[in-house]
């Protein structure tokens, strides 16, 4: 009797204690996910598919909201808990916290081979370490609505067309169509660092700490707030909001309240699925600066984390939905490019839509992935850059509502960056 | 008893006898329920009759206070003790043990300014913004809200048509959750929102109620002016519902003007009432968060960012969280909310004395 009631009081206990962290049972594997559009429903079919196949694996997929891991995901992380793998764009901050796969993989060089490129964008600065793969990879950029530049009579800018031009014709649409504002950019830093190295700008030192605000920051800085303040950009975008806080204008694209939407590849669903036969609409890549036409790349990458009760089972997981032929399904469904090499280099993926803009605009991203200029193609492997896009975004933003000049803008995005810097242990 | 009447069960009872039983059962009943209690006292007496002893009746109340003060400390004053301590450290570390310790720099660099009344001069320049918003937003939020929850009060404790409805109209948004009301709110304010809809077939320009920074603060004022009216009105209206009523018969007879009535009789008896309502409307506006938030999001610009908000951006919503300065602004703000508390307890302390002297 007494035996039995202390395993019954043991078992409790573990159970208390189970219920109590988020860690999983041994054979579960608690996945957190967010979705931008359709990819949470992909994901949960696979890995049903995966755990058909192994039904020792009990994978639990949390589908929660961007902001649920943007701002609770680091606490879990800090206090040893949360999930076994998540999905994450903070890549590159929450380094210290993802879980070598290494020597949990049947296959290293594998992962080297086709996730190797972007590897950096999520580990540690000088490591080696796997720690999971870009479940896509994506690129900022433009989208004209072409239905009402055509109205309107005026030609989309081509391939060649600088930030100038393209205000200019969407500003010919505007007046023509009535519509809200020429066009709009997200309110985002990460967002118009693109433009910024179009124009010149690099924000990171020869000892990879943040540089100052320089020239070509401060260029499309000032083109920005003077397109604000003429009513060329929405202002409700970036004026309506205080501090780092993001807002798309995905819907006011939709809406066709403006001709032209700087966001990025990530989009193309969402236009796809919300925009249906409305109008048409093409994917216009980045346009110019003095300095390229560039956009930013990033993404989205599945990571394993450190803190997990069951690195075997987790690396079985990672296995599976990082296998080229999932990687492959995966992208087709959800529309998102892939940062497979393999399935990159070997083309020929069927985009799983009807929609007679999207096969153009996935390849229009494709063919400006080729247009990054090394001060982008730096940034996603920077640690650094969260701290930078933030200042940005909350300063800028107040010059546009008139509380700050551009000059004293420079100056606190500099000190804000410093002092983030600082309170994050330093460089 | 009868020869032929069956010993068991017996078909009848004198109703005597049935009150007998029933009592008897009780009685049982008692002592199986109580008689658990009973021991429990019985056991504790001897060490409470030592306790009261050796600390007097003092030591009793403090005794019986333990297990709700128990409770208080963990999950109030705990956390605010931890709180504190992180308002003492840096870095991005959850745990204190991995934090590093900075004294009060925190605090330091709050509130490091040049000029006080421009916080264009200080490190923290959007802290002090954010006090000033929160600053005047107290002043004219509790202000309007006041006068009119007291109006709204007055109204409703009138001899209106289907008045449980309206008091029912003027409570329902306080049931709403505050996301909830903020989205509600930016629907009809925002540029192609319900309002605009409507004043633009009226010929008038649309106007873009969030974006315009005193439409903005307006707004926010407004809304949770909505929201919580009903609460505030309800408690005005008990107030008011407690008033005698042969004094306003008194002054009608004496033919004194309703200005007078509401100058002279209404408002010096509702004062009680009026002062928790200004005490807890001015704590809450000083907390103001939510509803603004979702409303506004904290611009145009930081022309709606309150204090909270700015403790949620800094230590919970940036890429790059700095807990300690939060904290330190978090207890700078408790500061503010612990001042408040004692002017409310200085009010209602002397206006008990002046009670007890007339």
């Amino acid at each position: 009797m007494i035996p039995t009631m202390k395993r019954t009081m043991t078992a409790l206990a573990a159970l208390g204690f189970g219920m109590m962290t988020s860690a999983a049972w041994a054979g579960d594997v608690r996945v957190m996910w967010y979705s931008d559009g359709v990819e949470g429903e992909v994901i949960a079919d696979l890995l049903n598919r995966f755990m058909e196949q192994n039904p020792d694996i009990n994978v639990i997929l949390d589908n929660v909201a961007y902001k649920v891991v943007q701002e609770q995901l680091q606490i879990q992380l800090e206090a040893g808990t949360g999930p076994d793998i998540a999905r994450v764009t903070n890549l590159k901050a929450l380094a210290s916290h993802w879980l070598d796969l290494t020597p949990h993989l049947q296959d290293p060089a594998y992962w080297e081979a086709n996730f190797g490129d972007y590897a950096d964008w999520m580990r540690e600065d000088g490591s080696t370490a796997i720690n999971g793969f870009l479940t896509q990879l994506t690129l900022t950029g433009g989208f004209a609505n072409k239905t009402l530049f055509e109205q309107a009579g005026v030609a989309i800018p081509g391939d060649d067309a600088t930030w100038d031009d393209w205000i200019a014709a969407a500003s010919e649409v505007q007046a023509s169509q009535q519509t809200a504002a020429a066009f709009a950019i997200d309110r985002s830093g990460h967002r118009i660092s693109g433009p910024n190295a179009s124009y010149g700008a690099n924000y990171i030192g020869p000892d990879r700490a943040p540089l100052p605000v320089d020239a070509g920051t401060k260029a499309f800085a000032e083109k920005l707030v003077a397109w604000t303040n003429d009513g060329k950009m929405l202002k409700d975008t970036w004026v309506s909001a205080s501090g780092s806080t993001y807002r798309a204008a995905a819907d006011d694209f939709i809406n066709a309240a403006i001709p032209f939407y700087y966001s990025g590849s990530w989009q193309v669903a969402n236009l796809s699925t919300k925009i249906g036969d409305g109008f048409d609409w093409v994917a216009t890549g980045s346009p110019c600066g003095t300095a390229g036409c560039s956009g930013l790349g990033g993404g989205a990458g599945l990571v394993a984390i450190k803190y997990t009760q069951n690195p075997e089972d987790v690396a079985k997981v990672m296995e599976y939905l990082g296998s080229a032929a999932v990687v492959k399904e995966f992208s087709e469904r959800t529309l998102f490019l892939p940062a497979h090499k393999g399935v990159a280099s070997a083309g020929g993926l069927a985009w799983a839509s009807e929609d007679p803009n999207v096969g153009p605009a996935l390849d229009k991203f494709v063919e400006a992935s080729g247009d990054i200029v090394p001060a982008a193609a730096a940034l996603p492997a920077w640690k650094w850059g969260s701290a930078y896009y933030g200042a940005l975004a909350n300063r800028i933003s107040q010059v546009m509502a008139g509380e700050l000049t551009l000059d004293d803008a420079y100056a606190r995005i500099d000190a804000d960056v410093a002092e983030a810097v600082a309170a994050a242990g330093g460089n | 008893m009868p020869a032929s009447m069956p010993m068991w069960p017996r078909p009848w009872l004198p109703p005597a006898e049935t009150e007998g039983i029933v009592a008897q059962l009780k009685q049982m009943a008692g002592a199986v329920v109580t008689a658990p209690l009973g021991w429990a006292a019985r056991a504790i007496d001897p060490p409470l009759r030592l306790w009261q002893r050796l600390t007097g009746t003092g030591g009793m109340a403090a005794f019986f206070l333990l297990p709700n003060m128990a409770i208080f400390g963990v999950f109030v004053l705990l956390p605010l003790v931890i709180n504190f301590a992180y308002s003492m450290t840096t870095g991005g570390a959850l745990f204190l043990s991995d934090r590093e310790y900075v004294g009060a720099a925190q605090y330091a660099q709050l509130l490091d300014c040049d000029d006080y009344t421009d916080p264009s001069t200080c490190a923290q320049d959007q802290f002090w913004t954010a006090l000033a918003n929160t600053a005047l937003f107290v002043v004219l939020q509790v202000s309007l809200l006041i006068v009119t929850a007291t109006i709204t009060a007055l109204i409703l404790n009138r001899e209106l048509r289907a008045r449980s409805f309206w008091r029912a109209v003027f409570f329902f948004p306080v049931l709403l959750s505050p996301v909830v009301v903020g989205l509600i709110w930016r629907w009809i304010l925002q540029r192609d929102g319900l309002l605009n809809a409507m004043i633009i077939p009226m010929g008038l320009d649309p106007v873009n109620w969030l974006i315009e920074r005193n439409w903005a603060f307006a707004a926010a004022i407004g809304v949770t002016i909505w929201a919580h009216l009903g609460f505030y009105a309800l408690i005005l209206l008990a107030g008011l519902q407690a008033i005698p009523k042969d004094l306003y018969e008194a002054a009608e007879m004496d033919g004194t003007k309703p200005g007078r009535v509401f100058w002279r009789i209404t408002l010096p008896l509702l004062m009680p009432n009026l002062l928790v309502v200004i005490v807890l409307a001015l704590i809450r506006a000083v907390q103001v968060f939510d509803e603004a938030f979702v409303l506004t999001g904290g611009g145009p610009g930081t022309a709606t960012l309150f204090l909270t908000q700015y403790i949620y951006e800094v230590g919970f919503a940036s890429l790059l969280k700095n807990p300690g300065l939060a904290a330190a602004a978090s207890i700078l703000m408790g500061a503010v909310l612990v001042v408040l508390t004692l002017i409310q307890l200085a009010i209602s302390r002397r206006n008990e004395k002046k009670g007890k002297l007339k």
